[in-house]
């Protein structure tokens, strides 16, 4: 009989049509009730591994009780859109996770599987005990390696896992830390294994990942899951954030009120950055990268707008030998340099403090039981996974002896490559350096019910937990934590990298939850403030830039509509001369390079409509509208922790639009004119949101900045091109200008007849009335330039110098000028105009960058004298 | 021998340096047979900061920072050390290298607790199959430990060539060995790699040189530069000195500034700059013998 029929044969009741109300009497009863039969008829146990829903007889364990009770009403079909909505959550939130090596699809949807991991609350204590003890445990180890060295001396420790590991910072030996605090923050991987133990797999120390994610797979599980959630008084995850919160706050060397927490993190490639960013948000603290950091007098300081701000505490999540370049690594420049003396002088603390990654190494675990003893006087509550360190001749001996059977891995973080390597190679490899190897144990996980294709099945899962010090020398565990499982039974290794998935876990209490809250208590005063966090000089870069791209895919998108709209196969190339301004526009920001020169694109209907399509779909085309909404993507993601989750959608939905539609399939320009359409439409929303959203501080202001100056650049390039085309009169030719700049219907409310070039050029270049014309954005530019944060120095700052001359330029400009012949219009004024503001354009974006945005190199020097 | 060393360092910016930070370990080591008279460092600009302490392997160091625009950083030093004559080693007489290299496997004693951190690969220094098989010439069965260094100390005299042009200080070691040539500093990292491929405690020593004019000329000042060579630690003997560069054991020559695994942690002035853009570096160094 296979264990599904035996399960089956154990029900209690085989009618499955308990109503909704006596649901929601909170009867406790499920236990009695039916066994949940369609959802679980698939469900099969693995031979020789831990079920954690069903017990060896094939009853449900009472702390899933509920849930399979709950899952069961809501029957397939409605479980089957819970889970759509799971992945829909997701996908409208935003979660990914970065995956390396994969240029086009970097960012990943996150996986999260709607059911929730379920660990009973007495078995919860065990680990919450076991986790506490070896938290305290590893950070009593790095204390005295970083310090004393009394367990090196005392024979405690073997002296090859401390200096034979890149992980053991020497220039971080010595330094005090506040409360002897290393580990601030502390995760361990669990596994349980057939006997039904839990083990703990590997501990995290460097950067303990995670808890970010967490948080995001509770926020939708509990939506998409809000009666079983309800149901089962699952311990809510804030307070643990509110203790971390509390705990970095009070780390700071100033005074906690005053204290500023910064993340620190390594940039949006990493393979956690939405967690950074997310968390960041979350918590309240502002989310910078190394450059965005300096040190002065010993103090580290943020670089701002408006100047140096003072930090205090950081939460790094860059590994620590890359937090500064002076005296951590010698190959790289990343990270602040100075960092550690500041850190030594005490007037900053790193949480983790650097050099916590010593205790990360597996080989630690062999050792953990005879340290937990002679340091904490108890035996080790929690056991880890058995683990021989070939540093040990007895370890050694024994891991040679039983190659097959273990799994060899890196004992340090460094780059061998151990799943290569055939036997005898492995064996030399050991026996010639032997500190470098541990072997453990494989481990076989339990398995867990998951959603998987209309029914539950059991998967195998591993549990990541989270513990924050509580700042009195303890730790508090996240009641929950990250359970990743694996599609398949290889789960020996679960990794997000290679396509596994997550659930939220629960660990349901006894009695009525409490809400937390992370917004200050209602009772404590708030001073009122009208400003935010000033903003990092490398923000305000990357908002400029992100306005910048969003009018460039504007006016891209605008002029190829216009082109494609105008472009009829039948009437061969009679319109195109009609064109040229647009095209010669495209070509001269980029979109079109060299279309001028290639005259048999004009005889070439196919070829010629093949060009424009390839402009706006092209995603290795230089210039292209793809490429422009990549970027813009890119910039929004860098800006991540500063806009609204609404602004990131419209922008990802942009690019989803454009990437979705190939490239090189035979396409109709009416097609493409649908696509450009919806792009326009998206973009409307954006500059909307951002309009009628975004305060009008210095993010908002960068960004409208970065847009009218590439209007303007866009704008002067048109009407440069206009006036350079011989059918610059024709009305036609007119109509199509007026249609890219979105100004046909004012046009046609004022004139009442055909286009003239005079009055379209005092619509589009002088009208300031008009948001689409020039002198409009050199107008609002200069306002900007009145609200930015003064420069240094009494000198006047280029790019006001450069505006003013724009300025003053256009305000003297007569369209009446244009009214005579059309020979001289390449020589007047207005056109000399057009071509000064032109050639001011970028010579003022650079002297923003340069008083602003200032990334300055950062180089290294005194490797070079010896003889 | 009494010397009064100067060493100076001048760097040049192409562009403005907004702020850097600096490390220099320039100052001479005090040990069994050498002794510091005097030191003084100065650096110009002025250092907003400035701070000296020992560093994990004994080393003088001193931290400074500059924070006003600078385009040019110049360090100068002065020490006055006396070096005495170190005694000969019993080189033929020292324990086989086999049982020096057991003491260094698990379990390692508490006494050699301190060269045991000289063991192990470090970021500069790796050791190989391939380079423990150079070694080994010279390390026959039961050879004494310092026999088996001074033959391998002539060996990379005789089979490295010793040319300026052929590395710069970030030519990996690997390089080093394929081309046969480099400068003191690649040859003491040789030391230590052939060394650490056979298990045995290898340590990097920069400082200066004396160096003597050709018979019947003048000295010249300011010719010399910093020098590199590495040390073997021997039981009973402590660390002992071997210059591969040129094929002698320090004596009364040699003067020490700092230890440390590799290059890397005892590089006499590293900075890291804010601008600055290209750079180039100046050094003279004078050993002047006084007697």
């Amino acid at each position: 009989m296979s264990e599904a029929e035996n399960k089956n044969s154990n029900r209690d009741h085989p009618q499955m049509s308990q109503s909704q109300s006596q649901l929601a009497t909170g009867d406790t009863g499920f236990a009695k009730k039916a066994m949940p039969e369609i959802l679980l008829s698939g469900y099969q146990r693995r031979a020789g591994a831990f079920d954690e829903l069903l017990a060896k007889d094939g009853k449900i364990f009472p702390h899933y009780a509920k849930l399979l009770g709950e899952l069961e009403e809501f029957g397939t079909r409605e479980l089957a859109r819970r889970a759509d909505a799971c992945q829909r959550f997701v996908h409208e939130h935003g979660i990914t996770y970065n995956v390396y090596g994969d240029p086009r699809g970097m960012e990943r949807p996150w996986q999260l599987d709607p059911i929730p991991f379920i660990i009973a609350p007495d078995e919860w204590q065990t680990i919450e005990t076991g986790l506490i003890q070896r938290a305290t445990l590893l950070n009593k180890i790095l204390a005295d390696c970083y310090g004393a060295q009394d367990l090196i001396r005392s024979r405690w420790l073997s002296p090859a896992l401390v200096f034979g590991q890149p992980d053991f910072l020497r220039p971080c030996h010595g330094i005090k830390i506040p409360g002897d605090t290393f580990l601030h923050f502390y995760a361990a991987d669990l596994s349980r294994s057939p006997d039904g133990r839990w083990w703990v797999v590997s501990d995290r120390t460097q950067i303990p990942t995670g808890a970010g994610y967490a948080l995001a797979n509770r926020l939708v599980t509990s939506r998409i899951l809000p009666e079983p959630f309800r149901e089962n008084q699952v311990h809510r995850l804030a307070g643990f954030f509110l203790a971390a919160q509390n705990a970095l706050s009070q780390l700071a060397p100033r005074q906690a009120d005053k204290a500023r927490v910064v993340m620190l993190t390594p940039g949006p490639h990493n393979e956690t950055y939405f967690e950074q960013a997310y968390l960041a948000r979350y918590l309240g603290y502002m989310l910078v990268e190394g450059q965005d950091l300096t040190v002065r007098d010993n103090h580290v300081w943020l670089k701002t707008l408006s100047g140096l701000e003072r930090v205090d505490v950081i939460l790094r999540r860059v590994d620590d030998d890359f937090c500064d370049p002076l005296e951590l690594i010698n190959n790289s420049i990343l990270g602040v340099p100075g960092l550690v003396e500041a850190v030594r002088a005490g007037t900053v603390v790193i949480a983790n403090a650097l050099g916590s990654g010593l205790v990360q190494s597996p080989a630690f675990m062999s050792f953990l039981p005879g340290l937990c003893r002679h340091l904490l006087n108890e035996p080790l509550k929690l056991p880890s996974v058995a683990t021989w360190w070939c540093g040990q001749k007895i370890a050694r001996e024994h891991v040679l002896k039983n190659l097959d059977r273990l799994v060899v891995k890196p004992a340090f973080r460094t780059h061998l490559k151990i799943a290569e390597a055939e036997r005898g190679e492995l064996k030399r490899r050991i026996e010639f350096d032997p500190d470098l190897f541990v072997a453990q144990e494989r481990v076989e996980l339990s398995t867990a019910p998951s959603w998987d294709k209309n029914s539950l099945a059991a998967q195998p899962v591993s549990l990541r937990v989270f513990l924050v010090a509580d700042g009195d020398g303890g730790y508090r565990v996240m009641p929950g934590g990250l359970a990743r499982t694996s599609p398949e039974s290889a789960g020996k290794f679960i990794s997000m990298q290679r396509g596994g998935s997550s659930k939220d876990t629960w660990i349901p209490s006894t009695t009525p939850v409490e809400e937390i809250t992370l917004l200050h208590a209602s009772n404590q005063s708030v001073e009122l403030r009208r400003t935010g966090n000033n903003l990092p000089s490398r923000l305000a870069d990357n908002f400029f830039w992100l306005g910048r791209y969003s009018e460039r895919a504007d006016a891209t998108s605008r002029l190829l509509r216009s082109a494609l709209l105008r472009f009829n196969p039948e009437r061969g190339g009679g319109a195109r001369p009609l064109l040229s301004p647009l095209l010669q526009t495209l070509e001269a920001q980029g979109q079109l390079p060299g279309i001028s020169a290639r005259p048999e694109l004009w005889a070439n209907a196919e070829a010629f409509e093949a060009e424009l399509l390839a402009a706006i779909f092209d995603p290795e085309r230089a210039g292209s509208l793809r490429q422009t909404a990549e970027q813009l993507q890119r910039l929004a993601m860098l800006v991540r922790d500063r806009t609204s989750n609404d602004m990131w959608r419209v922008l990802s939905q942009i690019d989803d639009r454009l990437a979705t539609t190939a490239p090189k399939q035979v396409m109709l320009a009416g097609d493409a004119v649908g696509v450009l359409n919806q792009t326009l439409m998206g973009l409307a929303a954006f500059h909307g949101l951002a309009r009628e959203n975004m305060t009008r501080a210095q993010a908002w202001r960068f960004l409208d900045m970065g847009l009218r100056l590439e209007r303007a650049m866009y704008l002067c390039t048109l009407l440069d091109a206009t006036l350079r085309s011989s059918d610059a009169e024709n009305p036609s030719l007119l109509e199509a200008v007026l249609e890219v700049v979105d100004s046909s219907i004012t046009f046609r409310s004022r004139y009442n007849l055909l286009p003239t070039v005079p009055a379209v050029f005092d619509l589009v270049l002088l009208d300031d009335k008009n948001p689409r014309s020039i002198l409009f954005q050199i107008k609002q530019l200069a306002k900007h330039f009145q609200r930015l944060p003064k420069e240094r120095g009494d000198a006047a700052s280029p790019g006001k110098t450069i505006l003013e001359n724009c300025l003053s330029r256009l305000e003297r400009a007569d369209a009446r000028e244009l009214a005579s012949a059309s020979s001289n219009w390449r020589e007047s004024e207005l056109a000399a105009t057009i071509q000064h503001t032109l050639q001011a354009l970028p010579q003022l974006s650079n002297a923003i960058a340069a008083s602003y945005f200032a990334h300055s190199a950062i180089s290294r020097t005194g490797r070079g004298e010896m003889q | 021998m009494n010397y009064h060393i100067t060493h100076r360092t001048l760097y040049e910016y192409a562009a403005p340096v907004s702020v850097s930070h600096h490390v220099a370990r320039l100052e001479p080591l005090v040990t069994a047979t050498q002794s510091r008279d005097s030191f003084s460092l100065q650096i110009f600009p002025e250092p907003a900061l400035r701070k000296a302490r020992t560093d994990y392997f004994g080393n003088q160091l001193c931290f400074f920072a500059i924070q006003e625009i600078h385009s040019k950083l110049e360090i100068i030093t002065h020490s006055r050390v006396t070096v005495q004559p170190r005694k000969p080693a019993q080189n033929e007489s020292t324990t086989p290298w086999e049982s020096v290299a057991e003491m260094f496997r698990d379990p390692v004693s508490p006494e050699v607790v301190e060269p045991y951190q000289f063991v192990f690969d470090s970021p500069q220094i790796r050791a190989s199959l391939e380079l423990a098989d150079y070694a080994r010439e010279s390390f026959g069965a039961e050879t004494p430990l310092l026999a088996g260094a001074r033959d391998l100390t002539r060996r990379i005299f005789e089979d490295f060539k010793f040319d300026p042009r052929a590395t710069t200080v970030a030519t990996p070691l690997e390089e080093v060995w394929v081309k046969r040539r480099g400068v003191c500093q690649d040859f003491a990292h040789l030391g230590i790699a052939f060394l650490r491929s056979l298990g045995l405690p290898a340590r990097y020593v920069s400082g200066y040189l004396r160096t003597r004019p050709p018979e019947g000329k003048p000295r010249l000042v300011g010719v010399d530069a910093s020098h590199a060579w590495f040390s073997i630690f021997s039981p009973g003997n402590g660390w002992i000195d071997f210059d591969p560069t040129n094929n002698v054991q320090p004596a009364e020559e040699h003067i020490t500034v700092a230890y440390g695994r590799d290059f890397g942690d005892v590089s006499p002035v590293a900075g890291i700059l804010t601008g600055g853009g290209a750079h180039e570096v100046k050094v003279s160094v004078d050993v002047e013998p006084l007697e």
